[in-house]
């Protein structure tokens, strides 16, 4: 079989792996959960690292909000301290166990859930990176402490976290290939179904790496043009 | 509370100080301090450093919360915790060391903000009353730039131009040349005589001796959290009373 497939033309194996029985909609289709977990769990992910990071470096400055401090900081040990393939099956298994639910709202959610842990720390670390007469000014001038972060303090902060913030995202749209242990059919698993049936793992999985190759640059090229727009007011 | 602003007459301090004690652990920063700033008065507020001139200065807006006494703003305990400390520091301008203007702004929206989205003005209504301002303090051009562009001379004029945007009733300035290259204090000093000139209200703590000899109306000296004494300059830098103010100023003048 192997030598048979060796010595098969490189078209023929191009044909046999995609073009054959539209074996290409795997990849196609596979690459659309992704995108659709990947985008919907940063969101998540930003809104909850934000809201936790403002907690946290609430507490940090002024010694309020001390119990969802303490509840963030569980949030925080439980999700960076498991693999996020545990915490997938568990919200898939256990935590949707017994009610019907799409596969792709529970991957979104797990990784929702996960990318917002990291995320609050890298915007915890803008918060604290912004210095403490930024925030005196604001509230010199009559600002709230709330009015005071989110005109004066987050937009600087988002700016510093820019960079890392965009690694995060590369993280996540890579980190959503373990997918295929809910049985959902995302591009890595699109990938691994054509190989188990064309018995040829290399078109299919060399095919799915640089598809991931290519978002993970386009993003960075996004990231990089984002950064650069908002550091117009650095001279 | 008896008092409110409207019955406030001409007698009535605008910012009155009793007792007022700030300490950090077991450490005294401003040891029972009582004293009392007048309408149009200039206080200059001097000392050695440590001396809790600047924590003073901070605790009238309460940045730094007293830890003991009261402070009435224009008869008003703003000491109080029912007291919405926001609405007040609107009427009360703070220049910083280190500017503290917002670097991600372009200068107009650093002074604009404030009045815009804490006094409801429009902002027309805003710009047209900064841009009055900057022109005042020779910075007329600048408005679209950026703090990071602007000389630190520029920076501290236009951080002080914020803080009138709001029209503020008394200023405070806490040590406003302290962080400025040598050649760049005068002009930061000409703006705030330009203000002494028009009547505004003012505490400075500063090191400018001779600039506090010329605007001031009242010298306060601090040590050791402690007013040591209070007096025209003309009075203080002649005739200093106590050993502390004289040691003082033997060695800086």
């Amino acid at each position: 079989m192997t030598n048979l497939l060796l010595s098969a033309s490189f078209a023929e194996r191009f044909t046999l792996n995609f073009i054959k029985e539209d074996r290409w909609k795997y990849i196609v289709d596979g690459l659309g959960v992704t995108l659709t977990i990947t985008i919907f769990a940063v969101i998540i992910g930003i809104v909850l690292g934000m809201l936790v990071a403002i907690v946290r470096s609430t507490y940090e400055k002024t010694g309020k909000l001390w119990l969802f401090d303490k509840i963030c900081r569980v949030y925080l040990t439980v999700i960076r301290g498991t693999p996020v393939v545990v915490q997938l099956l568990i919200i898939y298994f256990i935590i949707f166990g017994s009610v019907k639910i799409d596969k792709i709202v529970v991957a979104i959610i797990a990784f929702g859930i996960n990318s917002g842990a990291y995320v609050a720390e890298i915007f915890r670390a803008g918060i604290m990176s912004i210095d403490n007469g930024q925030f005196e000014a604001g509230r010199s001038l009559g600002f709230n402490y709330a009015q005071t972060m989110f005109y004066i303090v987050m937009p600087q902060a988002f700016k510093n976290v820019l960079p890392a913030l965009g690694n995060e995202l590369i993280v996540l749209l890579k980190e959503t290939s373990v997918s295929g242990y809910i049985a959902l059919q995302d591009l890595t698993k699109g990938g691994d179904i054509i190989r188990s049936r064309t018995f040829d793992a290399f078109f299919p999985l060399i095919a799915v790496a640089l598809i991931y190759l290519t978002i993970v640059m386009i993003l960075t090229k996004l990231v990089e043009l984002l950064e650069r727009r908002l550091r117009n007011s650095d001279h | 509370m008896t008092t409110n602003s409207a019955e406030l007459n001409k007698d009535t301090p605008l910012i009155k100080v009793e007792n007022l004690v700030k300490s950090f652990g077991n450490f005294n920063a401003l040891d029972n301090i009582s004293t009392q700033i007048q309408k149009g008065e200039v206080v200059v507020i001097i000392g050695p450093s440590g001396s809790g001139k600047s924590t003073f200065l901070r605790c009238l807006n309460r940045l730094e919360e007293p830890t003991g006494g009261k402070i009435y703003f224009e008869g008003v305990d703003i000491t109080d915790k029912h007291t919405n400390i926001n609405k007040h520091r609107q009427r009360m301008g703070m220049v910083f060391q280190h500017f503290n203007l917002f670097p991600h702004m372009t200068i107009m929206k650093n002074l604009t903000i404030a009045p815009i989205k804490l006094q409801g003005i429009s902002q027309e209504e805003a710009e047209k009353k900064a841009q009055s301002l900057l022109d005042r303090v020779g910075l007329g051009d600048r408005k679209n730039s950026y703090p990071g562009q602007l000389s630190g001379g520029q920076k501290q004029r236009i951080a002080i131009v914020r803080s009138l945007c709001m029209n503020p009733d008394v200023m405070l300035f806490d040590e406003p040349t302290s962080a400025l290259d040598p050649e760049m204090v005068g002009e930061v000093l000409e703006v705030m005589r330009d203000l002494a000139k028009q009547q505004m209200t003012m505490a400075i703590v500063t090191h400018e001796m001779n600039f506090a000899k010329e605007v001031a109306s009242r010298v306060i000296f601090m040590d050791d959290g402690k007013i040591i004494e209070e007096n025209t300059p003309a009075e203080f830098f002649k005739n200093p009373k106590s050993d502390r103010a004289k040691l003082f100023l033997s060695k800086i003048i």
